[in-house]
């Protein structure tokens, strides 16, 4: 029969309008919008065929480890016994080789007595509008000094003021990379040998050291 | 290990099919021919005045039937002169590409068209026209076609610049150590680094009205005459897009018609153009990865797959050469099937927007969508910028968990292991929706009354025009390059080759559920294959942003979801690409557009393009 097909077709569009009902019904009293429904709804297993959206803002995804959305950069904790708020950054240069847009840049700081570089960056800008967020910077990074964000909401009126990033506003304590990344964090920490910086942990190594033998020579 | 059941399964030919063809030509063309004997390349280079002849030769005796991709090289500083780089194909035998080359000066540079042996040349001409200043002799409409008639110069050439020009190569050096941050439009508010031809002076500079316009399309109609009363006549100029939601971004066609008929269709496109192949010149080789995830967008990932697997052909020229892990090769499969899935059923739902079901069956067909995408973001932190592949492997292995951590206000999470998501995905999911399209628009009468015996495009002519994808197989041609020219694992796994015969639209949306059939089938061998290899590395060698790239030329391809996806790249032995061309399996598909709405009503033209499915962030590039 002519017409045949189209009905049938109308039988799958009724049948999820009427799923997303019974979805409804399904939460009903419990809450659509906790951390439970949502992984009913949006895992893999979902059960129900209905409407298969989030309702942003009221509810959001919340974004896996990996995802990346315009770096920042890693300083000491401020509560830091030793250093506190100082940047992990020791401006070597590669992200700024590596950016493909080419939008970091970074003065390098140098010593003022002796005039010779030092190992922390002056200045670092980020142009965010460049920004392509490929996270090759967080990639290469030798330090774990660069990292990509989890925090897209950054609208803004004017472009023209707001979108160039300086050191300051890049700039985000360790404890909060930690908690953005759990898992990444912890694997970057056993490689380096301890959650603290690569360099303080040289430091410390050599310290022990130095410690050791004089304490040993001073035993016998 | 792999290569051995590669080379006998498809059949490919001795070592060397080169010196073979190269024997056979130079026999009949004992001057015209020779070997291109630079340090890293292959292939034959044809005397200009002979390419013709040696071209049909190919063609007709050789069995080469098939034009892939053309494109020219400036070699400026390197011997000064242009070159134009042919590779074609056996489309019914299969096997590696035959590269072809044919010199001519920088200046006044004048090569003979190969439109009248291989059709598919046409698109691919002009672009070469208008990039690097080639003209085509005997090429019936040589006009720019990705930039605006009025343009100044051959962007492509080495020696143009463009706007905010820095640098020929990045890095800049105004970066670091002393880098102060500038934005690049306040150093030329008014944009002076736009050039205009010697006699030109803005003041006597009138733009072209629409009459010119239209006239210059070389439509053969006068506006004029259309537009004064008193004259019969039934033909009409009428100009689709660009800005138009049926032309799938911004792209233009301007159709005459006859009553309601078509008589002729001429694509417009460039309003997204951007110089990507200067761009990936500019770049280093590893930053330009990011860029490619740029072309067709709804790819990224297999855009990747074909870029690395061209860097890796050069790479592979060098003596310390590791090729990918078994693992990784798994991944970038899985990657690439998943982004196959994923865009047809795009292709599938959008079609059916442009036959005026709005929307309904697109959001039903792209549901399963977010799933897959959520996953790219799990493992390569970006939903559609993947920017996940890398020279010898993949920028990560798969995460234990698909798990998201809170931090926005209203964050709400979901945390499954990997394996297990797969799992539900591949063999509940996407099954389960592919069965529910196909009940819901297969037997539906509207679609078979306005798909059926449109837009057709037979295979001779599917081959002809060089298209590729599904457009060619649903022409009756079943050449697939992950069967024909095998890489990665295809050749240990079990698909078919999906192929419908009557090149219609309504074939190309059959042929795209059949291969989203194929392409969970692959999946599912995937997963067993995933499980044996956890743990094992995902990247050979170290990882460094500055591999050394052997001088050389290497031309990588890969099946995507929207046809043949091809990067010529040339290294010259520096950081970055010296030529780096992308052969768009959306643009070059274009080519056929024209012929397949020819006779049809002007209604059907948004259908046939919905059905070649484009991207333009690919056509234009
Ligand atoms: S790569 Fe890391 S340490 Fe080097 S300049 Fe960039 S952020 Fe600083
Ligand atoms: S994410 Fe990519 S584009 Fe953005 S600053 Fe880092 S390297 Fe540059």
């Amino acid at each position: 029969m002519y017409g045949l097909g189209v009905l049938k077709g109308m039988g799958v569009t009724l049948k999820h309008f009427m799923d997303t009902y019974i979805e409804d019904i399904q939460f009903l009293g419990k809450g659509k919008k906790t951390d439970a429904a949502f992984q009913i709804r949006q895992g893999s297993r979902a059960r129900s065929l209905g409407l298969f959206t989030v309702e942003y803002p009221e509810e959001k995804i919340a974004v896996p480890e990996r995802f990346r959305f315009i770096p920042f950069l890693v300083t000491n904790n401020l509560d830091d016994e030793e250093n506190p708020g100082k940047d992990w950054c020791t401006s070597c240069g590669i992200c700024p080789k590596v950016c493909p847009p080419q939008c970091i840049w970074i003065v390098r700081g140098t010593d003022p007595e002796t005039g010779r570089p030092k190992p922390e960056p002056e200045e670092f800008h980020i142009d965010i509008d460049l920004c392509m967020n490929c996270g090759l910077c967080a990639e290469f990074c030798p330090f774990d000094a660069i990292k990509m964000d989890h925090d897209y909401e950054l609208a803004s009126y004017d472009r023209s003021g707001h979108h160039i990033f300086d050191k300051q506003r890049l700039s985000k304590e360790f404890r909060y990379w930690r908690s953005i990344a759990p898992t990444i964090s912890a694997e970057e920490a056993e490689a380096r040998g301890g959650w603290e910086h690569k360099d303080t942990l040289k430091e410390k190594a050599k310290a022990a050291r130095a410690a050791k033998p004089t304490q040993e020579s001073a035993e016998s | 290990m792999a290569e051995k059941p590669v080379a006998e399964q498809a059949g490919v030919a001795a070592p060397d099919p080169v010196a073979e063809i190269l024997a056979a030509l130079s026999e009949q063309y004992p001057d015209a021919v020779q070997a291109d004997t630079r340090k890293g390349y292959s292939g034959i280079v044809v005397r200009p005045e002979k390419l013709v002849e040696v071209a049909t030769a190919l063609r007709d005796q050789l069995g080469y039937d098939y034009l892939s991709s053309a494109t020219a090289v400036d070699y400026l500083g390197k011997g000064d002169h242009l070159e134009m780089v042919y590779h074609v194909y056996r489309i019914r035998q299969g096997g590696p590409a035959l590269v072809f080359k044919a010199l001519t000066p920088r200046v006044s540079a004048t090569l003979p068209s190969l439109i009248s042996v291989w059709p598919g040349a046409d698109l691919q001409e002009r672009e070469a026209y208008d990039l690097m200043g080639i003209r085509f002799e005997g090429h019936p409409n040589l006009k720019r076609i990705l930039l605006w008639e009025g343009f100044n110069g051959h962007p492509l050439r080495k020696d143009w610049k463009e706007a905010y020009y820095e640098q020929d190569q990045k890095p800049f050096d105004s970066r670091w150590p002393g880098g102060k941050v500038h934005r690049a439009e306040e150093n030329n508010p008014y944009g002076r680094n736009v050039s205009y031809p010697d006699d030109f002076t803005l003041e006597g500079y009138t733009p072209p009205d629409e009459n010119s316009i239209y006239a210059g399309l070389g439509m053969g109609v006068s506006m004029q005459e259309l537009a004064s009363p008193g004259l019969e006549t039934e033909r009409l100029i009428v100009n689709l897009g660009p800005h138009h939601p049926s032309t799938h971004g911004v792209f233009r066609m301007i159709v005459t018609l006859n009553g309601e008929t078509i008589e002729s269709l001429e694509p417009v496109m460039g309003y997204l153009h951007r110089n990507h192949e200067k761009i990936g010149e500019r770049n280093t080789f590893i930053q330009n990865m990011p860029f490619t995830d740029r072309l067709d967008y709804i790819s990224s990932m297999s855009n990747n797959f074909g870029y690395a697997m061209a860097v890796e052909k050069l790479l592979a020229l060098g003596a310390r050469y590791q090729p990918p892990p078994y693992r990784a090769e798994v991944i970038r499969v899985l990657m690439a099937e998943f982004t196959r899935v994923v865009n047809h059923l795009w292709a599938i739902g959008f079609l059916l927007n442009d036959l005026g079901a709005f929307f309904t069956p697109a959001l039903y067909a792209i549901g399963e969508r977010e799933l897959i995408l959520d996953f790219f973001e799990a493992t390569a932190g970006s939903r559609l910028m993947c920017n996940y592949m890398r020279f010898g492997g993949v920028f990560k292995d798969l995460p234990e968990r698909i798990q998201g951590i809170p931090l926005l206000t209203n964050d709400r999470v979901r945390n499954e292991p990997t394996m297990d998501f797969l799992d539900s995905l591949i063999n509940e999911r996407l099954p389960r929706a592919v069965d529910e399209l196909d009940r819901y628009l297969t037997k539906s009468e509207i679609m078979i009354t306005r798909c059926e015996g449109v837009g057709v495009l037979p295979p001779e002519m599917a081959i002809a025009y060089s298209t590729a994808g599904p457009v060619l197989r649903a022409s009756g041609v079943p050449y697939d390059i992950r069967r024909s020219d095998p890489y990665s694992i295809y050749p240990e796994l079990d698909f078919d080759v999906a192929v419908r015969y009557n090149g219609d639209i309504y074939d190309r949306y059959l042929i795209r559920l059949d291969e989203i059939r194929q392409s969970i089938r692959i999946l599912k061998q995937l997963l067993p294959r995933l499980r044996e290899t956890e743990g094992q590395p995902i990247i050979s060698g170290t990882k460094a942003y500055s591999p050394r790239v052997p001088e050389g030329e290497a031309y990588g391809r890969v099946e995507n979801p929207k046809g043949e996806l091809g990067f010529y790249v040339i290294s010259d032995g520096g950081q970055n690409a010296w030529r780096y061309h992308v052969r768009a399996p959306s643009y070059i598909n274009l080519t056929a557009l024209s012929e397949m709405c020819k006779g049809h009503k002007i209604a059907d033209v948004v259908a046939v393009l919905g059905s070649i499915d484009i991207v333009l962030g690919e056509t234009d590039r």
